[in-house]
């Protein structure tokens, strides 16, 4: 398919000056030359295409005021009303506060709890017990969001939950009502986040420590440095790399969020949603729960505009700090 | 050499605090099992314990009486993780591989079509409609497994590994020898870059049978429940279980002593099974197949 279209833009470039039609002979004959290749990219091309590009161009639902009588394409245009609905209303605050907030608390938490559970698990003497901690606290990375709700609500069901009736009654405190209660999650979520997402955190900085080279630390203990000079000094600062990288690809996130952890340990409870509800989890229930598809799909706009200078923002700060590390 | 290790005591500690690290990351698990075989009757008295006075495996008694509904969601996981990980291990290094050509002069457009996905998107909406109204795929299994087919993230590590694991001359010289671009690739550059290959397909078996997002936008019917969306429902609907127990037994009595509380977490520990007994195998991998990437940094 790609090939006939090359060759249709060759056979239109005949007309133009000698040189042209030359360049684009040469173009033809190294796309024929590789035209394997361009058949193993078709089935991905193709992917991108109707995955990817069609909904791109979807999003003029956004400016629309969607019915469906009309379809996408009849329905009437409304300019930039479904923006100034979304942004009349105090949610567009409220979500994009949350989601920056909780992305903020998540980038800086697990950074600082991973690193330093992987600088102490390189130093433990028995490498084998090292490595059984490691399984350990990864294995939670493992589950889907759905299990994790379920563990979650152990703990948290009001009526039988590990807290109220385990904790809470053996120390003769009232019963609280986790699910809501809005002014808890904002301690509840980062702590499953970390619970969650640590041990791979722990296996990404590991695997850089062990990387560092072993003379460093001989020549340091020949200076006669300590445990903490070293960690200090030699362990942080040969892994700043790494952690710069991964800290910024993941300010370029900030602004996009992990939907099933704030969709599901929160079993989407609408009394919660003034500290839990984000941008993702808004577009979805503008779109599923309420058919609310300009409002949605303006959400859904302001969040891939925004997270686009955000991403391009910091890839540019990667390139500047390490070109190789680069996405782009 | 002098001795750089941590003082015994230091050791120590270490350890202490590492074992209570572990204990933290299982104990909720534990709790669910805990609950799981607990008499119905003693948790409503105390609620959920982890060392109940009153053991039952009446929660899954109920749940393999009828074990249509589970081994259902259990067929169509399967089905859905084995086939979406082929597909789309062999999809995405047929697209990485052009892209790691240096002598493929348009690769960098290639590069660009896939990586602008991670950069900008149309969001949930448009999304769902091409879904829906183009592809038509509203309660049909391929919902399941085409939305995940490519990643652009799966596709860079592959490109990467290609470029530092397969020479450009011994490309060169398969197609001296007179190899086709097909042969060289599945019988030059396959076999060279097998642990990637492993890898991603370790992302992906992971990432399909975690899956519940493409069920709860684009699945209403129950034949094609996944094990993950059957574990959803339970939880997200209070009254599944009623509804769904009625339709089974369609007595009223029955349903009163239904075992509720139990059933769930019974229920969640069959999701759960599968990744325990997976799980030796695959985080050995999957650690290996994460510093993969980081050899280069």
């Amino acid at each position: 398919m790609i090939t006939q279209e090359k060759k249709s833009v060759a056979e239109a470039g005949d007309s133009l000056p000698v040189h042209r039609s030359t360049k684009r002979g040469a173009m033809l004959r190294h796309l024929l030359k590789h035209k394997v290749l361009l058949l193993m990219l078709l089935p991905g091309v193709l992917f991108l295409l109707v995955n990817n590009y069609l909904p791109m161009f979807g999003i003029i639902i956004a400016f629309k005021n969607i019915n469906y009588v009309d379809g996408i394409l009849g329905s009437p245009w409304v300019g930039l009303d479904n923006f100034r609905f979304l942004f009349a209303t105090s949610d567009a605050w409220i979500i994009t506060r949350n989601t920056v907030l909780y992305n903020f608390v998540f980038i800086i938490l697990n950074l600082v709890i991973a690193v330093s559970i992987a600088i102490a698990l390189n130093e433990l003497k028995n490498k084998l017990a090292a490595k059984f901690y490691q399984s350990i606290m990864f294995f939670p990375y493992f589950l889907s969001m759905v299990v994790v709700s379920y563990l979650v609500f152990a703990f948290l069901n009001v009526e039988y939950g590990f807290i109220n009736k385990g904790i809470f009654a053996l120390f003769g405190l009232d019963e609280l009502n986790w699910y809501s209660e809005p002014k808890y999650w904002p301690f509840i979520l980062p702590l499953i986040n970390l619970w969650k997402g640590v041990g791979y955190g722990c296996v990404i900085y590991l695997a850089a420590i062990i990387g560092i080279d072993n003379e460093y630390y001989e020549a340091a203990l020949i200076d006669g440095a300590s445990k903490w000079k070293q960690i200090l000094h030699i362990t942080i600062p040969l892994i700043r790399p790494v952690i710069i990288i991964t800290t910024i690809l993941a300010i370029g996130g900030i602004f996009r969020s992990d939907f099933g952890l704030f969709y599901q340990t929160t079993l989407n409870s609408g009394a919660l949603y003034p500290t839990t509800l984000v941008i993702d989890t808004y577009v979805y229930n503008a779109l599923i729960n309420m058919g609310n598809l300009g409002m949605s799909a303006a959400a859904g706009l302001y969040q891939s505009v925004v997270g686009f200078f955000l991403v391009l923002g910091s890839n540019w700060i990667v390139r500047k700090v390490d070109k190789d590390q680069a996405v782009f | 050499m002098a001795n750089n290790e941590i003082s015994r005591f230091t050791n120590i500690i270490l350890h202490v605090i590492f074992i209570i690290l572990s204990i933290t990351c299982l104990l909720p698990i534990v709790l669910v099992f805990m609950i799981s075989i607990t008499d119905y009757d003693y948790i409503v008295l105390n609620g959920y314990q982890f060392i109940p006075e009153k053991l039952s495996l009446e929660a899954y008694a109920y749940i393999f009486k009828d074990y249509s509904v589970v081994l259902k969601a259990y067929g169509v996981s399967f089905f859905v993780t084995i086939t979406g990980t082929l597909v789309s291990v062999f999809i995405s290094s047929l697209y990485a591989y052009p892209i790691s050509r240096t002598d493929f002069r348009y690769r960098g457009f290639f590069a660009f079509l896939i990586f602008f996905t991670m950069l900008f998107g149309g969001g949930l909406v448009p999304w769902y409609m091409v879904y829906t109204q183009v592809l038509d795929l509203k309660n049909s299994i391929w919902a399941l497994i085409v939305p995940m087919l490519l990643s652009p993230f799966n596709v860079l590590i592959m490109k990467t590994y290609f470029q530092m694991s397969v020479p450009p001359a011994l490309i060169e010289a398969s197609t001296i020898d007179g190899a086709g671009e097909l042969r060289t690739f599945f019988q030059i550059v396959f076999p060279l870059s097998l642990p990637v290959f492993a890898t991603i397909g370790l992302f992906n078996t992971l990432h399909y049978w975690n899956d519940w997002f493409n069920s709860m936008i684009f699945i209403t019917d129950t034949d094609l429940y996944s094990l993950q969306y059957l574990m959803y429902k339970m939880i997200s609907q209070a009254d599944y279980l009623s509804r769904n127990g009625a339709l089974i037994q369609g007595s009223a009595t029955e349903l009163a002593k239904l075992p509720g509380e139990t059933i769930r977490m019974a229920m969640a520990l069959i999701g759960i099974g599968p990744i325990v007994l997976a799980y030796p195998f695959f985080q050995r991998y999957f650690i290996k197949g994460l510093t993969l990437g980081s050899i280069k940094g």
